[in-house]
């Protein structure tokens, strides 16, 4: 056989074999999905291990979106058994997974988080802003004088004179982030159709989605990155500077940092629970129906996941900052999960 | 014959080079300040990293414990149900012992006084009693990291001075700790744990095994591939391969191969090993390929670089003994050139122990709780446990993120340590 050629066929079986190799069973549960997710995905992974000490689950970190992604990629060893999501399923990715042959879904709504607005103790203005005014600092667009104008405001002052007079400054997560779809959809949209021009101009939703998403880029709003520590130190490094970031990192750093009020409700564990606080979304998992009863242990770590120990209040989820489903849902979501009950698809 | 006296040329010579002199003295004197300045700033960098890493970091390197007498209650814990049963009740037990002012029966009470343990102290009994099940209806000593604020706290991080609605803990809490501290329960040692725990979602339970173990599986990979296949490259295009536009064309490309980011690798890395091969993610086996195609380009550079420098003499003398080309090259030049391409490959795996961005990729930044047993098997890499660590929101992670690093750096320190040994040792002047 000619040189080129061996080499060629070498290269072949080699390929081969390695898919082979790696085609062959995996004892480990992979998880994948949003970042806000995955610290209580680390909790669960880690006591269950200890519980049950079952081989340790591989939790990646990789963002809404881009967990969508893989665990939408197909049904069999080489995907992902559960992704964690800080906002619903979309249809389009419900679609992907459907054509890839993962149909069989079922969706866990595990509990809310609080989406913070912070700034450092060493301001010591008491901020209380209506969503109305946050979304008048950080829109793109906003109305002046009966106008729909690219967003003039430089200073807490020229949005309501009962604000210092300082520069807006912001820092907040990039598109990318689950965070970031969580803040605009709570937030800036709540906080548009508030105003004044769209409520009484005859706006609907359709409107609001399309002219209130974009977040300014002249300055004042910074995306900072998917690392919400960093972000905690740069508002600590300027008191001026607000941080957009998840509840638990609020909670960690409250000697200092305080949050902003909305509407005169502070951020805590039981506005967040109660609703008072307007700014919370619910963060979800989804399992690969398919996958229960091949991977090993998945339906185990799953029971772990939906123990009242985990997910109850003053279990070790609330611990770390969830805020548990009221009782009545949470023993319908145990219920649903368990029985492994499948999804049907997104509504919007 | 001339009676010119050569004084008489030279003196304006002279006058010109002594009216310069001042002036090349000066420029001399400010091109070296220049140079120490350049010096000090460098070292003044190094020292700023390395003076705010140890200053935070050297606090993940002790631990804060409470050694406890724990009574193994029959009644919580029985022998047919192990491994299951109530150690975190029991060892709250032991706790509340020292302290008169709580009543066990307040569950709210006793979960505020279960949380000074690490979450971790139940299951370090746990093992305690199943390993030995005869310790059951007896008293025994247990030593138990304390749980994270109180880590803080015990370690002054915690500014007792704070409002009470503004720290982790309040007054209780504080004086709980206090009481404890003051009968002699706390004590503080050399964190051990940082080195031989895998990752843990607890700061005080978090170590670097895991982590270490995977940087290891995938320098070994890398080596395998990149050692071989890099010194055989670069011994047939310095020694054999003919002078043609072709071999142009390929020093040019390894040499430009040596520059590519490291991020490009890894997209490379997810789309054909991951995409196209159906490898595993996260595994070292893909994290050290990923490696390998970027060592070989400076390991390839390094051999020739060392195979040049051994002298034509040898060659020749070899040559004109009768040896023939392939034992000139086996018997002579390699052998020679050995230090030089070892020193090469141990700075080009150095480099590759601190690469981040293709392992993010292929996704070795995934939370495991234990150390993988083969290179097949998922697992974080130095840095990026560095990276998880720095993105994760517990006070306690904070030390330990400067302490991985400070390990970080001590592991490449002593590689090219060994470079350099290797060079001073084996090196041979011509």
């Amino acid at each position: 056989m000619p040189y080129p050629k061996l080499t060629a066929s070498v290269f072949a079986v080699a390929a081969i074999s390695t898919t082979a190799a790696f085609a062959q069973s995996r004892d480990a549960i992979r998880i994948v999905g949003s970042s806000t997710v995955f610290p209580y995905t680390q909790a669960v992974a880690e006591q269950f291990v200890n519980n049950t000490g079952a081989p340790s689950p591989v939790v990646e970190s990789t963002g809404t979106g881009g967990g969508m992604q893989i665990f939408c990629g197909g049904i069999g060893e080489s995907h992902a058994d559960v992704t964690g999501a800080s906002r619903a399923m979309k249809a389009s990715e419900f679609e992907l997974c459907q054509k890839n042959g993962v149909t069989d879904i079922t969706e866990a709504l595990i509990g809310f988080d609080g989406l913070s607005l912070a700034i450092s103790r060493k301001n010591d203005f008491g901020w209380n802003l209506t969503l109305g005014e946050v979304y008048l600092a950080l829109g793109a667009q906003v109305p002046v004088n009966g106008e729909w104008v690219d967003n003039p405001y430089t200073k807490w002052s020229d949005i309501n004179p009962g604000l210092p007079e300082t520069e807006i400054l912001a820092y907040g997560p990039p598109p990318t982030s689950g965070t970031r779809d969580a803040f605009v959809e709570l937030a800036m949209h709540a906080g548009c159709e508030e105003l004044d021009y769209v409520a009484t101009g005859g706006f609907d939703g359709d409107w609001v989605e399309e002219n209130c998403s974009r977040m300014r880029t002249d300055g004042p709003f910074v995306e900072a990155g998917e690392n919400d520590n960093l972000i905690v130190q740069r508002i600590e490094a300027d008191p001026n500077a607000m941080g957009i970031f998840g509840y638990s990192f609020l909670y960690e750093n409250m000697d200092k940092l305080k949050g902003v009020q909305i509407k005169g409700v502070e951020p805590s564990i039981d506005t967040i629970a109660d609703k008072s606080y307007p700014v919370s979304r619910p963060l979800y998992f989804y399992i690969k129906n398919a996958h229960r009863g091949v991977i090993p242990n998945l339906d185990a770590f799953i029971e772990e996941y939906m123990s009242d120990d985990a997910l109850a209040s003053g279990g070790y989820l609330s611990e770390r900052g969830l805020v548990p489903l009221a009782e009545d849902r949470m023993q319908t979501l145990q219920d649903n999960v368990l029985n492994g009950q499948s999804m049907e698809g997104p509504a919007g | 014959m001339t009676d010119i006296p050569s004084g008489a040329v030279a003196r304006p010579a002279m006058d010109k080079v002594r009216a310069s002199l001042s002036r090349r003295h000066r420029r001399q004197f400010i091109l070296q300040a220049l140079g120490v300045t350049a010096i000090s700033l460098a070292f003044l960098m190094l020292f700023i990293l390395l003076a705010s890493l140890i200053s935070s970091g050297h606090k993940a390197f002790t631990q804060t414990e409470i050694t406890l007498q724990v009574f193994i209650d029959p009644g919580e814990i029985r022998s047919e149900r192990l491994p299951r049963g109530d150690f975190d009740d029991v060892l709250a037990a032991a706790l509340v012992a020292h302290l008169p002012s709580v009543d066990p029966n307040d569950r709210a009470a006793m979960r505020v006084v279960g949380g000074i343990l690490s979450n971790g102290a139940q299951f370090q009994l746990r093992d305690r009693v199943v390993a030995d099940p005869s310790l059951i209806g007896q008293t025994i000593a247990l030593r138990v990291p304390v749980s994270d604020p109180y880590d803080q706290l015990h370690k002054n991080l915690l500014d007792r001075t704070t409002p009470e609605s503004q720290r982790r803990l309040d007054d209780t809490q504080i004086a709980f700790f206090d009481r404890l501290n003051g009968i002699g329960a706390i004590s503080t040692s050399v964190n051990t744990g940082l080195l031989t725990n895998a990752d843990s979602r607890f700061p005080e339970l978090a170590g670097l095994k895991g982590a270490i173990v995977g940087s290891f599986w995938a320098l070994l990979t890398c080596f395998l591939i990149s050692f071989p296949l890099g010194i055989g490259a670069a011994i047939y295009l310095e020694e054999f391969a003919p002078r043609t536009k072709l071999s142009d064309v390929i020093e040019v490309n390894i040499n430009n191969l040596a520059a590519v980011p490291s991020v490009v690798f890894g997209l490379l890395a997810l789309a054909v090993f991951i995409g196209w091969f159906g490898m595993p993610r996260s595994a070292p086996l893909v994290g050290g390929m990923t490696l390998a195609l970027m060592t070989m380009p400076t390991i390839i550079i390094a051999t020739r670089a060392a195979l040049k420098a051994v002298p034509p003499s040898i060659r020749e003398a070899a040559l004109g003994v009768g040896a023939s080309k392939q034992q000139v090259v086996f018997g002579h030049v390699v052998p020679l050139a050995m230090p030089g391409i070892l020193t090469g490959t141990i700075i080009g795996l150095a480099q590759a122990l601190g690469e981040t961005a293709p392992l993010l990729l292929i996704g070795m930044n995934a939370f495991i709780t234990s150390a993988p047993p083969t290179p097949f098997d998922s697992a974080t890499a130095l840095p990026t446990q560095i990276f998880i660590w720095a993105d994760s929101p517990e006070r306690g992670f904070v030390s330990r993120t400067s302490a991985a690093i400070l390990v970080l750096l001590s592991f490449l320190i002593l590689m090219n340590a060994i470079a350099i040994y290797l060079r001073s040792k084996f090196e041979r002047k011509w």
